[in-house]
């Protein structure tokens, strides 16, 4: 039996078209995922579906009635609730406050916090979590609020649900308490619409996989009945190999080191950075890894510790003295740390390297603009022109603009702290391509990533790090998920 | 790359050019219907007499847009405005009754407001009072300071050299014209030409980001200030020239004017987004209505009464249409 149905749904935007007249159906009680390179249009139509906006031509149909278009007000109450691939709870509130937000319980003229809570607490049990309803939601980690999200999509009594890119930001932890969670959900009888990049995840957790590309719709497919290869060669149209490129050539002398650096977190942390070298940080979410980052760039205060570049010591007390250093960072937030959202995407490319384009102060539009197109061309970026606001972009397709601003500034060392956060396959062999192509000028490179495969293909070198410290240095040779785990996790 | 960059572009409906395009313009088209209108109900209004006038009685406001542009722009707002306008006359006309030169006396005034803007600098980017409040505290000390510099009474006896800055004229345009008309460019080419101007649009819309991308966030801010109180300094020495003498009122109010016309001109009050262009508009909307309610007599309560209207209808025109281009 069909719960949602699309009939030819169109959006389009100054520009673009976002959706080309999709159609298709959804069972009830599956799994469902869409797929689709980064700006084939999968949170559009989902947007679409929530009433979050308004289609330009086409309807939805949920249970055999058509939505009301554009208010999604309306379509809560009728059961369908999502949650966005940038996560919108507020983190002074509590967890159960977050939960209930606009759906609160009252006794007489006050709130019901008593009530509210305990109801919190089945509702989290029920996702076979043990968060506590009353902590602030700005303790969590990332992944709990993640849950809390959930939690609060399935707290409107919802039928239909959908997960736009949810695990993106977890780490592999805690990817499992979001599988364990939609997993009960499904066995509830909820139906649920998951948008993801992760291929595994996708074969792991759904039943179909419709793939979108350019706003078209591609095909429906029974999980079971295709191949990753297949998969990926149906959302990119052409076929990728998922090998990570093998570095050509030699790593030179040390070139970065810090010594016992010390902050809230970070413990007496040393180590050291050849030129043209990849180092890999891996660890759980909160064992510090951006924390590092961050001391390194500047961006946090350092207590203690010194940083010397190619032999000579640095005072680094802003980003501002980092990148003068030759130290740039992508940050792990794009939305609230590296996307300029209300600037084209020219103006967010060129932003850290400004100078360059000046002469006599005066900027040269002609020369920012062509080295800022070059990068758009090369990583792909999807849009009518480089002067779309960054905000109009896909999730993936920001996270690419940001890379290219760093990519474009002149930075001996990089630090990628989870740099194919929501990209999609294609862009992202071309991103480790382009990592490569980096050090062999002699950039050097710190990188930060969730996803352990991806660390270990492209690292040199991997430093373990377990409650602020590092506890391993691993080599190749030696390189497997279950080690990293098992140091990971402080044995 | 081409074929997938041609494929997303589709023909655009004529309905929606159109609206981007009055959202837009709006204020440009505004400004035309209202010189339209005033222009038929007053004989007077369109003479080029008037219309120098109302250039001449913009001017102030105008120097001082530029400044409050750009601190708006970063999120910011100076309420301390028409107080500066009036501290700087008095200190000015005080000096120049002590008989300091006037070039010197034009010159420790600026050097005066360049050090209000600092101390509002710190006060917001180092003690980190918001600018609202930062801004609303020096608005009445300030005032205070203009009527206590003179016991609260005017200062007369402006030398002849100095009544040029707001009296003269160049080529048959008053010369407070040309000043402003000089900031203007001045703050175009910072704002639109220079690492300065982009890193201002960059660090409104998104702080963290824009020190993350290694801008020097509180220096830059500090700039920002020390900017527009120099603007509203000169503004207040080119109000003193013009009116022959330093006036403790001088510039009361005017925080109203500047900042009704630079939201107005399409700048967010969230900041990062607004033209100088737009700015423009606005200012000449506020100079247009000023004159054109005196020349139909329009009581002086009901004036008040439109421009306060006139703002909200700017701010929510703003926010409707973020809102709107969300969906
Ligand atoms: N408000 C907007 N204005 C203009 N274009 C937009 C807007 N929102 C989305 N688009 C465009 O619509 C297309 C589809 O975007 P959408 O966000 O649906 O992609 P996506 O499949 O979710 O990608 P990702 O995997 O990167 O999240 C993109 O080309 C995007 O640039
Ligand atoms: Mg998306």
């Amino acid at each position: 039996m069909s719960i949602l149905c699309l009939k030819s749904v169109v959006k389009e935007y100054p520009g673009v078209q976002a959706l080309a007249g999709v159609s298709f159906e959804l069972e009830a009680g599956e799994v469902h995922a869409i797929m689709g390179e980064n700006g084939a249009g999968k949170s559009t139509l989902i947007k679409t579906v929530t009433g979050a906006i308004k289609p330009t031509r086409g309807y939805v149909v949920y249970q055999g009635q058509t939505l009301p278009s554009g208010d999604p007000r309306a379509i809560i109450d009728l059961g369908i609730s999502a949650i966005y691939q940038e996560l919108s709870l507020f983190p002074e509130l509590t967890v159960a406050e977050n939960i209930f937000y606009g759906n609160e319980t009252y006794k007489g003229l006050f709130l019901d916090k008593a009530k509210m809570n305990e109801n919190a607490l089945s509702l989290l049990k029920s996702l076979g979590t043990d968060i506590k309803p009353e902590v602030q939601v700005k303790t969590l980690s990332i992944g709990f609020q993640q849950l809390v999200e959930l939690a609060k999509a399935v707290s409107k009594q919802c039928k239909l649900l959908i997960m736009d890119e949810p695990t993106a930001p977890l780490t592999n932890q805690e990817v499992k308490y979001m599988y364990e969670a939609v997993r009960r959900l499904q066995k509830q009888g909820v139906t649920i619409i998951y948008v993801s990049h992760r291929l595994n995840e996708v074969f792991d957790l759904c039943d179909r996989v419709t793939i979108l590309r350019d706003g078209h719709y591609i095909e429906t497919l029974d999980i079971d009945k295709v191949t990753e290869d297949e998969l990926i060669r149906l959302m990119v149209g052409r076929t990728i190999t998922n090998e990570y490129p093998k570095r050509t050539h030699e790593l030179g002398d040390d070139y970065l080191s810090v010594r016992s650096l010390n902050s809230g977190l970070v413990k007496d942390v040393s180590f050291s950075l050849k030129k043209g070298e990849i180092l890999g940080l891996a660890g759980l979410v909160g064992a510090g890894r951006t924390e590092i980052a961050r001391l390194i760039f500047g961006a946090d205060p350092l207590k203690s510790g010194e940083i010397t570049i190619d032999g000579v010591t640095k005072l680094i007390n802003s980003p501002h003295d980092a990148i003068a250093a030759g130290i740039g960072l992508l940050p792990e937030d794009r939305k609230t740390q590296g996307a300029l959202l209300t600037m084209s995407i020219s103006d967010n490319v060129s932003y850290s390297s400004l100078d360059r384009f000046s002469s006599k102060g005066i900027l040269q539009p002609k020369l920012e603009r062509a080295s800022t197109q070059e990068f758009v061309s090369k990583l792909n970026v999807k849009t009518p022109s480089i002067d779309q606001l960054v905000g109009n972009l896909s999730g993936g397709n920001q996270q690419k603009v940001v890379l290219a601003k760093w990519l474009l500034n002149d930075c001996s060392v990089l630090i990628f702290d989870e740099p194919t956060r929501g990209i999609d396959v294609g862009a992202k062999s071309e991103i480790y391509e382009l990592m490569r192509q980096i050090t062999q000028r002699g950039v050097s490179v710190i990188m930060i990533s969730s996803e352990m495969p991806e660390l270990l293909g492209m690292s040199d070198r991997v430093l373990v790090v377990h409650d602020g410290s590092i506890v391993k240095e691993l080599h190749p040779e030696e390189y497997s998920q279950e080690t990293v785990l098992k140091y990971a996790s402080g044995f | 790359m081409d074929t997938t960059q041609k494929s997303l572009r589709v023909e655009q409906p004529f309905g929606k050019v159109s609206l981007q395009f009055l959202s837009r313009y709006w204020i440009f088209i505004a400004l035309v219907v209202l010189i339209v209108a005033f222009s038929l109900l007053s004989d007077s209004f369109l003479s080029k007499i008037n219309l120098l006038n109302i250039l001449r009685q913009v001017s102030i406001i105008g120097i001082c847009a530029v400044g409050m542009t750009m601190v708006i722009l970063t999120g910011g707002i100076d309420l301390s405005v028409g107080s500066m306008i009036g501290v700087s006359g008095m200190a000015c006309a005080l000096m120049l009754q002590a008989g300091i030169p006037p070039v010197l006396a034009v010159f420790l005034t600026l050097v005066m407001g360049l050090g209000f803007g600092g101390i509002t600098g710190l006060l917001i980017n180092k003690i980190h009072i918001p600018p609202l409040i930062a801004t609303l505290g020096l608005m009445t000390a300030l005032r205070g300071v203009a009527y206590i510099l003179n016991g609260g009474l005017p200062i007369y006896g402006i030398p002849e050299s100095v009544k040029f800055l707001g009296q003269g004229w160049v080529f048959g345009i008053p010369f407070p014209v040309i000043l402003m008309i000089a900031v203007f460019v001045l703050g175009y080419v910072l704002l639109n030409k220079t690492a300065f101007g982009r890193h201002l649009y960059g660090t409104g819309g998104n702080e963290e980001a824009s020190r993350l991308s290694g801008v020097n966030v509180e220096k830059l801010k500090t700039k920002v200030y020390l900017l527009a109180f120099f603007l509203s300094t000169f503004a207040g020495i080119v109000l003193m020239a013009r009116v022959n003498s330093g006036q403790p009122r001088g510039g009361t109010g005017y925080e109203m004017d500047i900042i009704t016309a630079v939201v107005l001109g399409g700048v967010s009050i969230m900041g990062g987004s607004g033209r100088l262009m737009g700015v423009i508009a606005g200012v000449m909307i506020m100079g247009v209505l000023s004159n054109g309610m005196i020349l139909l007599n329009i009581d002086e309560y009901v004036q008040w009464v439109v421009k306060g209207l006139v703002l909200l209808v700017a701010v929510g025109l703003d926010q409707l249409s973020n809102h709107k281009s969300e969906q």
